[in-house]
């Protein structure tokens, strides 16, 4: 029996939005084939187990963007999909107190009187602003960047939304909008507060993941798209995905097999095969060709066509603006297996908010330094890290008594320094366990025993990220989340439609529109595109829309 | 183990909260500004009753309070507020509202002048940064007492004759006077029933002894304490307005444009265009002659409460809803207060219907019930005003 090589779409890369869209287009009737150059599934939504009993989310780690919509067309928890929300969080300082988030109005309330009562009364009318934008901008989510340039009725549609949208919103409030959009964190919190530690507490969300500091022009908008996310209806909400992130994809790759899809791993895309202009298939690494009129790319914008479409067969401008693309790596990743849980002891026992994410940056300015580190080429002396401890709620993820600790770590460079010249490679062991040194030295502010807790541990620099999951410099948006790259300009100006100049060729991950986060949109987004465009050219039949 | 306090989660006691476990039968219990507060502690018609027939007790300590005090207190609070504060004497109590520069209401609620350059403004929402965004420029410091001052309020007919029997003289307090009747014990003739009543302001160290003198003096005239069902029976009789649930507070919106504007609440006696500028001033002069919606008070056909219905012009055309409603166990009606658009409120109306669901039984049905259009309280007895007051 010859093995079938020919197919309707194939999809390059098992992410999040990979998979999405591969369960869009086979749920629609085509024939679908997912290429995965690992031998496991998920991209940056992964469970892995690298020591025996501790299961790992070791990159993407909490979940809150995933479109509902996307968990409902999908049926996502008919195949196992269970999402936990967490509860709060907290900032622990050195002199032994802490900040803490709770999820419950009133005891959030007087927590924040307890270090201002200036802020805590604050605090209402800016998560109203910040909740209003959200408002706004989050239909766009689920709906194509229109193109301002182009006079089809599809765009000047979308475009007369947003305007009819911006309209709404009155002109004092639309002045708030572009504010929001452009200004940094830093700013945007220091109008509203007066308290250091809370402003740091509330700044995280600003910089997670982005190649710029707390007062950096655009940050304000990485902490709206951090907002847009919410779990059964609780906007900005926060939760565990039941067996780690990766349960996420998993759910999704259920769900594409279940409508008929087939998975390859362990061979990437070596190279998109066009002819005439044309994408008409796929190499593997392992020397294996697929063949479809409909290739989508699950990576990078960058990875995609500068690493694996020729260069000739693209137009140079084309090519220029992607490699002009910003996709900085900032952030490092330590996930820790503890033998049981770590001492607290600035927090009550049984403190809701341990079980939420915690933080020991106690200032802007002390996250802004962080920053200045990373632009230097070296990981934050005091880095800023969120930190949570899943397996107090979820059961599955460490042996009974023990725990798994997920610490996120910012800023770290992709390009590390050492003697005066800056690259990835310079990433080797000694530099990872010097990074986890400092790491573990901050999470000692909250966690005083946490070296004697340390049964095993992960370490993961920029490099490393992008090494094992694909993402260009470790970057975990698939690019950075800046106005000058947002809406229909991402990934690059007139390509903000998942198509590119090669024909059949789309880009589904999170470097296209509205970006990143475990959301899917990019993926649900560009499976519509896809069925729209593919069948409007006429060259797929025999699926319904 | 912490050396710091950690807040406790959910609802925290308030000053009364000893009193108020105690008499607690229901066990019904609700939040308040992050306190635990009765909705009901016996049973909610034996406490309306109470305050319409004899005198009730409730604490109203979870309100938010504000001290605004200084030279310029008076000016700010000019400048703050829609209506002429140079009006407002030493000694009396002021009804009011606030707006945004867009001429929408952020809160309404009371204005003490206590002395000269001392005011306290009492609110259900939390107004501390708005008020030093209010005051800034100005020489008045804004104090946040709303955890420090305990507040009673003691409604109904024979509430005179309580403290009367307490031994507190207020004999001469006219309604929205306010006197300081012993060193630390302020009392006002204010309400939210619409009845005769007063409330009485003190610290709250000192709230637990001000209650028992209260109690012991309420035995031979009825007293009993009450929760918010029963108030909120006696407040939409009155036809006062709760926020949050009769307008939603500017502030409190992420919808633009659910807002309400002084006029549109029928608050317009409310603002004084005369005085000089203030906060919204320029909005609501172009406001004014163009409210979107009027708030109504009216009779709904029928026995059943209509909260929540949306009502309609000649039972087609949806032009607004309703957002408290209740039958008045003293008017005898079937009432509510409702917003409805503009045009149809002023020019027609005489054809509004509220969409009423009703269930026999499990046997759900809809029905159009006709709205009257009142222009006065369901319920305003004289001995509200009357001045010195009854005694039963």
């Amino acid at each position: 029996m010859t093995e079938n090589t020919k197919y309707d779409a194939i999809i390059a890369g098992a992410g999040h939005n990979g998979l999405t869209t591969a369960a869009y287009l086979a749920r629609a009737g085509l024939r679908v084939l997912v290429v995965e150059k690992n031998d496991w599934i998920g991209g940056a939504a992964v469970s892995r187990s690298l020591h025996e009993g501790w299961t790992y989310s070791n990159c993407s780690y909490v979940c809150s963007l995933l479109r509902r919509e996307i968990v409902r067309d999908l049926d996502l928890p008919k195949f196992g999909l269970q999402v936990i929300p967490y509860e709060g969080g907290a900032s622990f300082t050195k002199s032994g107190d802490y900040f803490a988030y709770y999820s419950d109005h009133d005891a959030l309330r007087r927590e924040m009187a307890r270090h201002s009562p200036r802020d805590a009364d604050a605090y209402a009318r800016y998560s109203q602003a910040i909740m209003r934008q959200c408002r706004f901008i989050r239909p766009f989510l689920l709906r194509d960047a229109p193109d301002p340039t182009s006079l089809r009725p599809r765009d000047l549609n979308e475009l007369a939304y947003l305007v009819k949208k911006a309209h709404g919103l009155g002109s004092r409030e639309l002045g708030e909008t572009l504010r929001f959009w452009t200004m940094s964190i830093g700013d945007l919190l220091d109008e509203h507060f007066e308290n250091d530690l809370i402003k740091a507490h509330l700044a995280g969300s600003g910089i997670i993941g982005t190649g710029l500091g707390v007062y950096s022009p655009g940050t304000a908008y990485v902490l709206l798209h951090h907002y847009m996310g919410d779990l059964d209806g609780g906007i900005g909400a926060w939760g565990f995905a039941r067996g780690g992130m990766g349960a996420i994809t998993a759910a999704m790759g259920a769900a594409f097999e279940h409508f008929g899809g087939t998975i390859r791993t362990g061979s990437g895309v070596e190279e998109f095969i066009v002819e005439n202009g044309r994408v008409i298939g796929v190499a593997l690494e392992n020397g294996d060709t697929f063949h479809a009129p409909v290739v989508a790319s699950n990576m990078d914008v960058k990875r995609t066509f500068l690493k694996h479409v020729p260069r000739a067969k693209l137009p140079g401008d084309f090519a220029t603006a992607v490699e002009r693309f910003k996709i900085r790596g900032s952030s490092a990743k330590l996930n820790i297996a503890l033998d049981r849980m770590p001492d607290m002891p600035a927090a009550p026992p049984h403190a809701s908010f341990l079980r939420g994410d915690m933080h020991v940056s106690e200032s802007l300015m002390e996250l802004e330094r962080a920053y200045d580190d990373w632009k230097d080429g070296r990981w934050s002396a005091k880095p800023y890290i969120d930190m949570l401890i899943p397996s107090q709620i979820d059961p599955t993820m460490a042996p009974s008594g023990s725990h798994m600790m997920t610490v996120f770590v910012q800023y770290a460079p992709y390009d590390l320094e050492v003697n005066g010249t800056r690259s990835g490679a310079n990433w080797d062991d000694a530099q990872r366990a010097a990074m986890a040194e400092v790491v573990i030295d901050r999470i000692a502010i909250a966690c005083p025993d946490i070296r004697e807790r340390i049964v095993h541990k992960e370490v993961r620099s920029p490099a490393d990220i992008e090494r094992e999951v694909g993402l260009t410099e470790g970057n975990i948006f698939q690019g950075e989340l800046t106005f000058d790259q947002l809406l229909f300009n991402r990934p690059v100006p007139g390509f903000s439609q998942y198509e590119s100049p090669i024909k059949g060729l789309y880009l589904v991950g999170s470097s296209a529109h509205p970006g990143g986060g475990v959301m899917g949109a990019p993926g649900a987004n560009a499976a519509r595109a896809i069925l729209r465009r593919e069948t409007r050219d006429n060259r797929m039949k025999g699926y319904a829309a | 183990m912490s050396v710091f306090t950690d807040p406790a989660l959910g609802l925290i006691d308030g000053p009364f909260q000893p009193r108020l476990a105690e008499q607690s039968r229901a066990k019904a219990w609700y939040g308040w500004a992050g306190y635990i507060a009765p909705a009901v502690l016996d049973s909610v018609e034996f406490e309306y009753f109470a305050l319409r027939n004899q005198a009730s007790l409730f604490d109203i300590s979870p309100m938010h309070k504000y001290r605004i005090a200084g030279p310029d207190a008076l000016a700010a609070i000019n400048r703050l507020i829609t209506r002429d504060a140079t009006k407002i004497e030493v000694g009396r109590v002021a009804y009011c509202v606030w707006c945004d520069e867009e001429g929408m209401v952020i809160d309404d609620g009371t204005l003490f002048r206590l002395d000269d350059t001392d005011w306290r403004l009492c609110c259900q929402e939390p107004m501390l940064t708005w008020l030093l965004d209010a005051t800034w420029g100005f020489d008045a410091t804004v104090t946040d007492e709303s955890d420090t001052v305990a507040g009673l309020a003691l409604q109904g007919p024979t509430a005179f004759s309580i403290l009367d029997a307490a031994g507190l003289d207020v004999a001469d307090l006219k309604p929205f006077d306010l006197r300081e009747v012993e060193p630390g014990l302020m009392i006002s003739r204010t309400g939210f029933t619409g009845d005769l009543g007063y409330e009485i302001w003190m610290d709250r160290d000192a709230a637990l002894p001000v209650w028992d003198r209260l109690w012991e003096a309420g035995a031979l005239w009825g007293l009993r304490a009450i929760g918010y069902e029963a108030l909120n029976i006696a407040r939409i009789e009155a036809g006062y307005l709760a926020a949050g649930v009769d307008f939603q507070p500017i502030h409190a919106t992420e919808r633009l444009h659910r807002g309400k504007t002084p006029f549109e609440l029928g608050l317009g006696w409310l603002v004084n265009f005369d005085k000089g500028h203030f906060n919204g001033r320029r909005a609501l002069l172009a406001a004014r002659d163009a409210p979107r919606t009027l708030l109504l008070k009216v009779d709904v056909e029928g026995f059943k409460p209509a909260t929540g219905a949306l009502v309609y012009h000649a039972k087609r055309r949806e032009v607004g809803h309703i957002t408290s409603g209740l039958w008045s166990p003293t008017a005898k009606r079937n009432i509510a207060l409702a917003h409805v658009k503009a045009s149809h409120a002023r020019q027609r109306p005489g054809n509004l219907w509220a969409e009423v669901y009703t269930s026999q039984e499990g046997q759900w049905s809809t029905r159009m019930a006709r709205l009257i259009p009142l222009k006065t309280p369901f319920f305003a007895p004289p001995r509200a005003r009357a001045t010195p007051p009854g005694r039963i």
